[in-house]
């Protein structure tokens, strides 16, 4: 069964995140008020075939620890849906 | 002082042929070894040196990680052969844990390349154990994702190991405690940002650089 798997990559709570500071910076300068703050992130969008969801779920948190995250500065949330 | 010195060449790399030069200055003998190849052999020594090795996709040094050579690599480093890897060469061996933390991007989010002055804190690794500890190096640096970083507990055990080998004197990028460079437990793996192969003739401005080689060259004559 094909299954998608959307990986959200982002950094650790506590590691500086200049890339979302510097966007929490600008939101106010263009009119945007009441932002709290933001934290840059990356999205992957994995087509994956497996026997079932339970399967597909631990491919791919695996392929999202090995490779698409770096587990010293990055956490990431996994979603899995049917294709 | 001799010895072979391979130098890795990902695609992507793009300092290989001035770190072979900065070596052969000193006398060693040094030869490209391309990422595909899976031996060794022969080798007293190895740089990572540094470049956009796979295009930097994903992060630096996530892809290179997992080239065929690396296996090779991690084995020699665990046999106590001397390894630095240079810039993105220290970004390649953090993402393969042959170093601790990770090297993120400057605070400033700008691309520095520019001088920058080192401070040598700790001489028990092969690539400072030929300078003076406090002895202060002028040495390139040239990176948009230099800022070292790891946890504190990670942090306690460089310091206590004394294997933060090199500090920046004014921090240029962010990067924890200062770091420019660290080693391994035992001193033979060592990764730095600054750019040692480029501070190696008068001509480049600085040959502040060739002490950092030549403690390498001495580490690969004994290895």
């Amino acid at each position: 069964m094909r299954f998608v798997a959307r990986v959200e990559v982002r950094l650790r709570p506590g590691i500086a995140d200049p890339e979302g500071a510097t966007i929490e910076r600008a939101l106010p300068a263009l009119g945007f008020d009441g932002i709290a703050s933001v934290r840059a992130g990356r999205s992957f969008l994995v087509e994956l075939d497996a026997a079932d969801l339970e399967t597909a779920r631990s491919h791919a948190a695996a392929l999202a620890d090995r490779l698409l995250a770096n587990p010293v500065i990055e956490e990431s949330v996994i979603e899995v849906t049917p294709a | 002082m001799s010895g072979t010195v391979g130098v890795i060449v990902f695609p992507g790399t793009n300092c290989e042929h001035d770190a072979v030069e900065a070596l052969e200055r000193l006398g060693a003998d040094a030869r490209l070894v391309f990422h595909t190849e899976t031996s060794l052999q022969g080798l007293d020594a190895l740089v990572l040196p540094g470049g956009f090795a796979h295009g930097d996709y994903l992060r630096p040094g996530a892809i290179a990680r997992f080239s065929p050579i690396m296996e090779a690599v991690s084995a020699f480093a665990s046999d106590g052969g001397p390894v630095v890897g240079i810039c993105n060469g220290f970004q390649v061996l953090c993402e393969a844990h042959l170093l601790p933390g990770a090297l993120q991007k400057n605070r400033g989010l700008t691309f520095l390349c520019e001088s920058a002055v080192l401070r040598v804190t700790s001489t028990r690794s092969v690539l400072t154990s030929g300078a003076e500890l406090g002895q202060e190096l002028v040495v390139p640096i040239n990176h948009f994702s230099g800022s070292y970083t790891c946890d504190l507990e990670t942090l306690r055990q460089l310091r206590d190991e004394d294997r933060i080998v090199l500090r920046y004197v004014e921090n240029p990028n962010g990067s924890l405690d200062d770091i420019a460079g660290i080693s391994n437990e035992a001193g033979n793996v060592v990764g730095l940002m600054p750019h040692p192969e480029r501070a190696s003739s008068p001509l480049l401005g600085s040959e502040d650089g060739l002490v950092l080689l030549s403690s390498l060259l001495s580490a690969a004559a004994v290895a």
